[in-house]
């Protein structure tokens, strides 16, 4: 971590200074900031808020949008709820995994996309869904794939 | 100038998705370059998704004109044929006033009472909000009402929790009403993780102040000065409403200090989730939003009488919060003129799966499952068999074709051993594997499981390698007797509704499909031809030309054959992926 990166992150501790409960809000905008939660950012976390490092690590283990390491530059979540489930998803996975040479939950060596499966994205009548960043696409097919990923 | 011609275009996560953005540029090219005077706005979800990209066109030509299933591609004839030769081509015409389209049947046989600005009002426009009689019902509250006249209200009109549990309202705030304290919090629950549901997404996408009107009057009748929205972060867009919702109703003085002029005062925080399904049950809710681990807690003692940081609490689901805007401006009778005795109004249900019209409908408690699937949803997808219908998520269970005419309402679905759930309807027919649809949820729950109970934590896990064993045939004799055992055991162990329902899917669709399980067990065969351990793809001699399509297509090189001689797959190498099937243009590939 360099300066600018405590500088970050002091900036989200004065935003939320005196608000209680705010762990969670704290978390997800360093990690926006830094791109993932390194050991260093939670230590230095806790040593401003009084927060003890267990139980920041406990909070950030278990919730599943916060991320230990750094990922890539896009995220890419395939969906995997009932409907996309139903609609062969799996498909739409291997696809993926095929094209970006990636095991589920990984990124790619050039630090260009993470790939990851998530339950449910909420866009089940155009199953099956992937979301790119904040873009969802749908009524996908495997041969759909390379296209869309050309576009980053 | 008031603009007499206006095109509205589905903008919420589904319409973006089918390309609804792409769509929005060429109408906008277009109104350019042939200088056609119309506001041009975006809206929230209609419900119809199965047709999505949707515009309406509303002009004093052909009142309001309904285009669907658009692609970018279309745009420039559609818009030229109806401004520039004013002769509208109908073949995308969904519905209109002036120029037919059938599938306006597919609203009227719905009572949208929720959805009643979806599709209609620009999300991100207080005004319009307020033009549909928005936050009249605040005023009519902080005017004319006191507490215990809204709590009187809500009681009569019998709203119950549409987050699954189906509490009566008016009780729940009654309890929260009671206890005095120091201070008081409403809390709406915007956490929907049901894998199949969305009900809560469009509303929070496209009427937000439905939710906001809602939890405001909700805290005037409790006595609450604070609220938190705690929505999950996979909706960023309705995350992004909101917040613009919230900083709207500022604005305009509905939220903050002396709200409309009143001694009322009440902020509201939007709050995001971390991506645990967990925090939708209340206690973990609560957990996460005091910056906890979201585990579940004990209850008694309920948020009612001590929730976040220990205040009185009254926490609901967006779809209860957005009814209640509706029932105080119409009245209680009103609302309990819709839906049956116990179940009160209506019902949003996302209906999707192997059905023709997915997407989202609103129906008044008590229509039958029959038809909300075949009249609403227009039935099964290439018209094949219907099998089953899931409803409540991972907690819910699967409905089989013998109880198809069970009326929709709380009592008459827990009959059936399923739930009414939030909303998630998932229909299946016969392609779908029981015992596989019974393990996909099974691994949902399991990984979600917060790991406090014992018996949720290592229940579900014994309960998913045993199906995991049986849907790749190797399924022993009495493992149905211990699922079923298993599935008690959890139920009666388990401190919150995760796991007290995460065996329903099990138990129901043994209840129902016992016949499947006993042919994955006994027989080693997936009669749905969806296991991929019970399944083989064979090539058949007679119709195989040796095109070598097949080979080709192989991603892992299973098939071997000379051009124009019969080819074989190699069945220690195939990963059942179907590829060569797809592949083969004379039928030669079947599966077993």
């Amino acid at each position: 971590m360099v300066e600018s990166d405590f500088d970050k992150i002091d900036a989200v501790l004065h935003e939320f200074e005196g608000r209680k409960g705010s762990l969670i809000p704290i978390l997800q905008k360093t990690q926006a900031q830094l791109g993932f939660l390194s050991k260093e950012a939670m230590e230095y976390i806790s040593g401003k808020t009084k927060i003890p490092v267990s139980e920041i690590y406990g909070v950030a283990t278990f919730y599943t949008q916060f991320r230990m390491h750094p990922i890539g530059k896009n995220i890419i979540r395939i969906c995997h709820g009932t409907a996309c489930h139903v609609a062969n998803a799996r498909k739409i996975s291997e696809a993926l995994y095929e094209e970006l040479k990636v095991e589920p939950g990984g990124t790619t060596k050039n630090l260009k996309f993470t790939v990851e499966e998530v339950a449910c994205l909420g866009c089940c009548s155009l199953a099956p869904v992937i979301m790119i960043n904040d873009k969802a696409y749908g009524r996908l097919t495997p041969s759909k794939i390379k296209d869309i990923l050309a576009q980053y | 100038m008031e603009n007499s011609v206006r095109i509205k275009i589905g903008l919420a996560s589904c319409g973006i998705a089918a390309g609804g953005l792409d769509v929005l540029e060429k109408v906008e090219n277009f109104l350019k370059e042939h200088d056609v005077d119309a506001q041009l706005d975006h809206t929230g979800c209609i419900g119809m998704c199965y047709a999505e990209v949707l515009m309406e066109i509303e002009d004093d030509e052909f009142g309001s004109t309904m285009y669907g299933y658009l692609n970018a591609a279309d745009i420039d004839d559609i818009l030229n044929a109806h401004f520039v030769e004013k002769k509208p081509l109908t073949e995308h015409i969904v519905f209109s006033d002036k120029l037919g389209g059938k599938e306006k049947e597919i609203l009227d046989y719905q009572t949208r009472i929720v959805l009643r600005n979806c599709g209609v009002i620009d999300p991100e426009s207080i005004d319009e909000y307020i033009e549909r009689s928005g936050y009249e019902a605040l005023q009519k509250v902080l005017k004319d009402m006191s507490p215990v006249d809204v709590i009187d209200e809500i009681k009569e009109s019998g709203l119950r929790g549409r987050g699954g549990a189906g509490f009566p309202t008016g009780l729940k705030w009654q309890f929260a009403y009671n206890n005095s304290a120091d201070k008081k919090y409403v809390i709406c629950n915007a956490d929907e993780g049901d894998p199949g549901a969305f009900m809560d997404r469009s509303v929070l996408e496209g009427d937000p102040h439905s939710v906001l009107e809602g939890m405001l009057i909700a805290a005037y009748a409790i006595g609450s000065d604070t609220g938190y929205i705690y929505c999950r972060a996979e909706y960023p867009l309705a995350v992004k409403r909101l917040r613009i919702a919230v900083e709207k109703a500022k604005e305009k003085g509905f939220l903050g200090s002396n709200i409309m002029g009143s001694d009322f005062n009440f902020d509201l925080t939007v709050y995001e989730g971390a991506g645990a399904f967990v925090c939708g049950e209340e206690t973990a809710l609560m957990c996460s939003i005091e910056g906890k681990r979201g585990m579940p807690t004990f209850r008694p003692p309920y948020p009612a009488e001590s929730g976040l940081w220990g205040k009185p609490t009254n926490i609901n689901n967006v779809e209860t919060y957005s009814n209640v805007a509706w029932i105080i401006r119409n009245g209680a009778k009103k609302y309990a003129e819709f839906g049956t005795e116990k179940s009160k109004g209506t019902k949003v249900f996302a209906l999707t799966g192997k059905i023709k019209n997915g997407g989202l409908v609103e129906v008044p408690m008590g229509m039958t499952l029959r038809d909300v699937i075949y009249k609403v949803g227009g039935g099964i997808i290439e018209d094949r068999k219907f099998k089953a219908v899931q409803l409540g998520g991972p907690s819910g269970g699967c409905i089989p074709e013998s109880l198809l005419d069970t009326p929709v309402d709380y009592d008459s679905l827990t009959k059936t051993g399923a739930i009414m759930g939030s909303g998630g309807m998932v229909v299946m027919d016969d392609t779908t594997c029981m015992v596989d649809m019974a393990r996909f949820f099974l691994n949902f729950t399991q990984n979600e499981s917060c790991g406090k109970c014992t018996f949720c934590r290592i229940g579900t896990k014994r309960m998913l390698e045993i199906l995991n064993r049986i849907t790749q045939g190797k399924g022993e004799s009495g493992d149905i007797e211990i699922l079923e055992d298993l599935s008690r055991k959890i139920i009666k162990g388990s401190l919150c509704g995760l796991g007290q329902t995460a065996p329903n899917p099990v138990l129901t669709t043994i209840k129902y499909f016992r016949d499947e399980y006993e042919a994955h067990i006994n027989d080693k065969t997936c009669p749905a031809g969806v296991c991929k351990d019970l399944i083989k793809y064979l090539i058949i001699e007679d119709k195989c030309i040796g095109c070598g399509a097949c080979k080709r297509a192989c991603p892992v090189d299973a098939i071997t054959g000379e051009k124009k001689e019969v080819h074989t797959i190699n069945q220690d190498i195939c990963t059942k992926c179907g590829a060569c099937m797809t592949a083969c243009k004379f039928d030669a590939v079947k599966k077993l």
